[in-house]
């Protein structure tokens, strides 16, 4: 009898060993990613500020948030900043790969330094080009010492273009990747519709336009997923390579809401604006994950 | 990485090639530039860079600043340098690392061969947890780590960086754990291996490789984290990029700029050399976590 008990346990152990081996990691899912999330869109509904408080005030968060200044810049940044380094990076990203796919001498090596700046953290790279770009001792200041002496260059110290150096920071940063995701993307092309194409008398730039980039289309959509999702969460470059300023020239959302949360005590307004960023990253990421999860059934 | 070796068919001319190959060269001196930068700039005195000379190899050539910035650097309020954070970071990434790749190996087994309703949908959740903007869990957090007592501490971190990587690390080992032999598995079964055993003397054997990009993927990801760092961290857990931070922008005294880009590289050395090392399965994670498996 006692062996029958046994072999049950056993059995029905076999059975939920599985699940209860998942169970560690669905729980901290649960709490900390979804519970979280839930707790954060909340506290966007109260009147928080020092500390979380649970009195619930409606939409107020959201109507000040859209009012307020300085979030219409860091909206307007967001928008500049992610054109652009969406842009650059794919356009920068898609003729490296194409250059680098014609039988290249050295492809390795420079696959290998085009890509080093991912393994890098973004207060390196915000420090490296915060220094570099800086008029005091940077180029400005190299250029003059070489003889130009009417060179200037002080984008990183001015209103007007400063959100610029973020992009150029951000495009040195990611375009290596971007490149390889269009190089394996162009390695997967069959070689003999190309040829084909060529005994047709198509011309190179012909072949490229009407039968290499269209079917690099799933590259291009993971590409930009990728890219705006880096974009909207754009945080630690800014921090390391303006501060956000000068005044509030390269605040970006992500800046705004650390410093209304953390250092201006508006916890509630805070949590509107990462709410509204998850909203925007949920927009783009949903769709994608589902066709993604869907297609490998 | 994914990147198949064969090239292109297309033919080109003679002075398109010469063109191609500019253009490439150009590039590669654009990424490395940073990189120039940072080092010749890491081993010259403060004036040779004041002077204008930020571009030229130093004319004398001195490692002060990187002892400095190393062991004497002014960082906060101590002139600790930046040595003390360096193993803070150390402290935080190997157990984060350790516990994230065991826990997504885990997971990635149970999701690929031992399928229930309604999986698919519950990795959908692990993986969309991977992509939100941290903002959204910054202040649940730091209350949930003060209840826990964990607050400013290392294990605080260390939490922190397990729960926010084990959807990568459950994509890396579901997707290649789904393309093993599901055969073996069941064959295993009724040979009587229990769900350990199959685990252990089947799958894992074989799965190095994986095992592999997933460590670096998450080693240089947490080393490479800022946000949760000055987020949660307290004066005696900071890591290594909030510390190089605190240095750089720090507002008294002459601006040593030999000794922050000494620090820079300081900061980048760990991942830099697992790239140069190990580049290939860090190429494979970043694929992997953008364009499916």
């Amino acid at each position: 009898m006692a062996m029958q008990a046994d072999a049950d346990f056993k059995t029905k152990l076999q059975i939920w060993l599985p699940k209860l081996v998942l169970s560690p990691s669905v729980a901290l899912m649960v709490v900390f990613v979804y519970g979280f999330i839930i707790f954060s869109v909340y506290l966007s509904f109260t009147d928080s500020r020092l500390l979380p408080s649970y009195g619930w005030v409606g939409l107020e968060n959201y109507s000040k948030l859209w009012r307020l200044s300085h979030w219409e810049t860091s909206i307007t940044n967001m928008g500049i900043f992610a054109f652009l380094y969406i842009g650059i990076c794919t356009v920068l990203g898609l003729s490296l790969a194409i250059f680098l796919d014609q039988k290249i001498r050295a492809e390795g090596m420079l696959r290998t330094i085009y890509l080093y700046p991912m393994a890098l953290s973004f207060i390196v790279t915000g420090t490296a080009w915060k220094w570099f770009l800086d008029p005091g001792i940077g180029l400005e200041n190299v250029m003059q010492s070489w003889g130009w002496t009417s060179f200037e260059f002080d984008w990183i110290k001015n209103s007007d273009f400063a959100i610029y150096t973020v992009v150029l920071a951000a495009v040195w940063q990611t375009s290596g990747f971007v490149m390889a995701m269009f190089l394996a993307g162009l390695r997967g092309i069959d070689n003999e519709i190309l040829k084909a194409a060529q005994m047709d008398g198509a011309s190179n730039w012909n072949l490229y336009r009407r039968i290499v980039i269209p079917q690099l289309r799933p590259a291009f959509l993971s590409a930009f997923v990728i890219l705006s999702h880096l974009a909207i969460k754009t945080f630690d470059l800014v921090i390391a390579l303006t501060g956000g300023g000068p005044g509030r020239a390269t605040e970006l959302p992500a800046t705004f809401m650390y410093s209304y949360t953390f250092s201006r005590n508006q916890m509630g307004i805070g949590a509107a604006s990462a709410t509204i960023m998850l909203m925007t990253i949920a927009a783009i990421m949903i769709p994608y994950l589902y066709a993604e999860l869907r297609e490998k059934k | 990485m994914s990147v198949a070796t064969q090239d292109t068919a297309i033919r080109t001319g003679r002075v398109v090639r010469t063109l191609i190959y500019l253009v490439l060269l150009l590039f590669a001196l654009f990424y490395m530039l940073p990189l120039y930068v940072m080092v010749v700039n890491s081993v010259k005195p403060l004036d040779e860079i004041t002077g204008g000379g930020m571009m030229n190899l130093p004319q004398v050539l001195t490692f002060e600043p990187w002892v400095k910035a190393w062991s004497a650097a002014q960082i906060g309020v101590e002139p600790t340098g930046l040595s003390p954070y360096f193993w803070n970071s150390i402290k935080m990434v190997v157990p984060a690392v350790a516990i994230s790749t065991v826990l997504g190996a885990l997971n990635g087994y149970v999701l690929t061969k031992w399928r229930f309703k309604y999986d698919t949908i519950l990795f959908g959740l692990m993986l969309f947890a991977c992509f939100i903007p941290f903002q959204i869990v910054l202040i649940p957090m730091a209350r949930m780590l003060g209840m826990m007592g964990m607050a400013g501490s290392t294990s605080g971190l260390v939490l922190v960086h397990v729960v926010y990587g084990i959807g990568f690390t459950t994509l890396y080992f579901r997707n290649y754990y789904a393309v093993f032999p599901t055969e073996l598995v069941r064959a295993a079964q009724i040979d009587g291996a229990g769900f350990f055993q199959i685990f252990w003397r089947i799958l894992l054997p074989s799965s190095g490789p994986i095992a592999v990009v997933s460590i670096i993927w998450q080693f240089t990801n947490i080393w490479n984290d800022f946000l949760f760092g000055a987020s949660f961290a307290g004066a005696d857990s900071q890591p290594m990029t909030v510390a190089l931070n605190n240095l750089v922008q720090a507002s008294h005294g002459v601006k040593e700029y030999n000794v922050h880009f000494a620090g820079a590289i300081l900061a980048a050395l760990p991942t830099l050399l697992v790239y140069i090392v190990a580049g290939r399965y860090f190429v494979r994670g970043l694929m992997a976590g953008s364009v499916k498996g």
